[in-house]
């Protein structure tokens, strides 16, 4: 069986819950069983942000995250609270240009990438997060490359239509950024 | 483009429509008559109508309805979308003919309002955010006097304070859909998923001698086929029907097909405060009787119709329960974490199985004390302090042990300590 059990984590406004929705979709496109829980508190107004997606061949039961197999760590606070609960062996994105500092966990597989600088560069601001995307797509797989544009269409609002070549964009830059270590 | 049609002969020619309209594409009939006696309102220039449902909601009789095109095409495509639990309740609903929608918001309901407040504008339909939960089950009662599809949700403090009005739409017979997306209680409680409102929804919803139908969905896509459904069923029975979710449930998102609704034979509402056109005897909508044996009648009247609903409506889920030698039970969220605890277990060669009551009332008492005559033992899976264990206890006559797992105060068990139970109850010599 295959399934991804992944959480993105970062802070209320980073579009985390928009970045779960992304990969949600391009679950569905592959007519993969997928669930979406986000956290719904006073988080949504500004605290921590977190977001639980399943991707699964089987149906989904819980659709809680208690072992994550995917990280997308997008400030130090998440990568500080959800590294340890990591499977072993999972694999976890984290945006070096907010996290100032590598995994300590030595059984899990790290990637870098400095979205939010890379987003600020391009002229892509508020867009950090669909770079994290890109770079889970290119390191994990978590959806398939030629389904960005479907799952883009999808779950981008009909009145934010304008965005969708934007968030393209990020995406692409996520995926072809090199992988390097952390300095 | 939009369509409208208009209950002619509800109408009172009172001309708040056609003011209303700006568009001044309505207008009073010059020659036309209504059953009241009435020139009753007419639509000029449909093809102009942008659907806005003015008209509609100015409309003090509720006798104008505007669809528009777009969005009910969801429906028809059949399409995949991924949606909440609660805008799929509040979609479905849409779907199933309901345009009166009465709420107040609290988290983690919040949704359905929201939505309801966007969908009912474009389908002509009212939305409106009363000012307390006690204020909305009253419009709730006003509306469902008429004839029409209503519902309104809430999370478990409001229903609380909704108990009242409740046990009036029982008194009255009054068919209603309500939500309860469970949180954490008692009191304001927390935020996070429960289901500690059990006893509430089977038992002791408020004073007096009255059932409701309570549904209790697993998924998005349940939540929005027993929707639908529970219109049906309190139209059929004329009862309050309630949904009961959990904060899990209502907050996630997971792919749902958005059917049409199912078109069935329902009994006419022969009872509803329309007007009498001046043909018969006026309905009275009334829970006050003085003379005790006209309230004994009623009384048993009443239940000898919820009789019908547990002898007819009884719906449950057995999962793996063939050779099962432990039986689980859970409904809503809970039972989700129980079949992945299933799947552990079973690799483990412990026979486990499930039972998912999805009416908590009618409960499904008979598939228990079917499988009690073969199961060892049973395990109750709740996010409560033990509220449903009670019925399986009586379901099971205290032939078989029932052990309880639970967790309150938001936390949700984890398929680990539910596994963790299964072994110490399949080593204490339920295998040997």
């Amino acid at each position: 069986m295959n399934a991804y059990h992944i959480i993105i984590a970062g802070h209320g406004g980073q579009g985390i819950l928009f970045a779960g929705k992304f990969i949600s979709y391009a679950g569905m496109i592959r007519e993969k069983n997928v669930s979406w829980l986000p956290t719904y508190g006073p988080e949504m107004r500004g605290g921590t942000a977190k977001c639980s997606v399943i991707i699964s061949d089987a149906p989904v039961g819980s659709p809680i995250v208690t072992k994550p197999d995917v990280l997308i760590a997008m400030n130090l606070p998440s990568l500080d609270r959800y590294e340890p609960e990591c499977a072993i062996g999972a694999k976890v994105i984290v945006d070096s240009a907010l996290v100032p500092r590598q995994l300590v966990r030595t059984d899990l597989a790290g990637y870098y990438i400095p979205a939010q600088k890379l987003a600020e560069d391009n002229g892509l601001h508020g867009l950090t997060n669909m770079i994290m995307v890109g770079k889970a797509i290119r390191e994990i797989g978590v959806c398939a490359y030629e389904d960005i544009e479907a799952a883009m269409e999808k779950t981008v609002p009909e009145r934010k239509k304008n965005l969708l070549s934007a968030n393209l964009k990020a995406v692409e830059i996520g995926y072809n950024f090199p992988r390097y270590s952390f300095e | 483009m939009a369509k409208v049609t208009f209950n002619i002969d509800r109408c009172k020619g009172c001309n708040l429509c056609v003011e209303a309209c700006p568009k001044k594409i309505l207008a009073l009939s010059h020659d036309e008559l209504n059953a009241k006696g009435f020139h009753p309102v007419e639509i000029i220039d449909e093809s102009r109508c942008i659907g806005c449902g003015f008209c509609a909601t100015m409309c003090p009789e509720a006798a104008i309805t505007v669809e528009k095109e777009g969005r009910a095409e969801i429906s028809a495509a059949m399409e995949k979308v991924l949606m909440k639990g609660n805008e799929a309740m509040a979609e479905a609903a849409i779907i199933a003919g309901c345009r009166f929608f009465f709420g107040y918001p609290i988290t983690p309901q919040t949704e359905v309002a929201a939505y309801m407040a966007k969908r009912m504008l474009e389908v002509g339909g009212v939305n409106l955010q009363a000012e307390s939960e006690l204020a909305a089950i009253s419009m709730v009662m006003g509306a469902s006097s008429t004839g029409v599809r209503v519902m309104t949700s809430s999370s478990s403090p409001g229903i609380s304070l909704m108990g009242e009005g409740i046990s009036y739409l029982a008194g009255c017979d009054l068919p209603a859909l309500l939500i309860n997306v469970q949180r954490a209680g008692p009191g304001l409680g927390g935020i996070q998923p429960a289901q500690s409102d059990y006893f509430q929804a089977t038992r002791s919803m408020a004073h007096g001698d009255f059932h409701i139908i309570s549904l209790a969905p697993n998924s998005v896509q349940e939540m929005a086929d027993l929707t639908m459904k529970a219109f049906d069923l309190a139209d059929q029975y004329r009862m309050q029907v309630m949904i009961l979710a959990d904060a899990i449930l209502g907050q996630m998102m997971e792919p749902v097909i958005l059917r049409d609704a199912e078109k069935k034979k329902l009994p006419e509402k022969t009872w509803a405060v329309t007007g009498t056109g001046g043909r018969r005897k006026k309905n009275i909508i009334n829970s006050l009787y003085l003379s005790v044996e006209e309230l004994d009648k009623v009384n048993r009247e009443r239940f000898a119709r919820y009789k019908i609903v547990e002898e007819k409506e009884t719906l449950f889920e057995e999962y793996m329960t063939d050779d099962a030698e432990i039986v689980m039970a859970a409904y809503g969220a809970t039972s989700r974490i129980c079949k992945n605890a299933i799947a552990t277990a079973r690799t483990k060669g412990i026979k486990v199985g499930l039972i998912r009551p999805i009416t908590l009332w009618p409960f499904p008492k008979k598939a228990f004390q079917k499988v009690a005559q073969r199961a060892k033992a049973f395990l109750c899976v709740e996010m409560s302090m033990g509220q449903m264990i009670d019925d399986i206890r009586l379901a099971v006559g205290g032939s078989k042990r029932v052990a309880f797992c639970g967790r309150v105060g938001g936390m949700v068990p984890s398929p680990e300590e539910i596994l963790e139970k299964l072994e110490q109850l399949n080593g204490g010599g339920v295998n040997a």
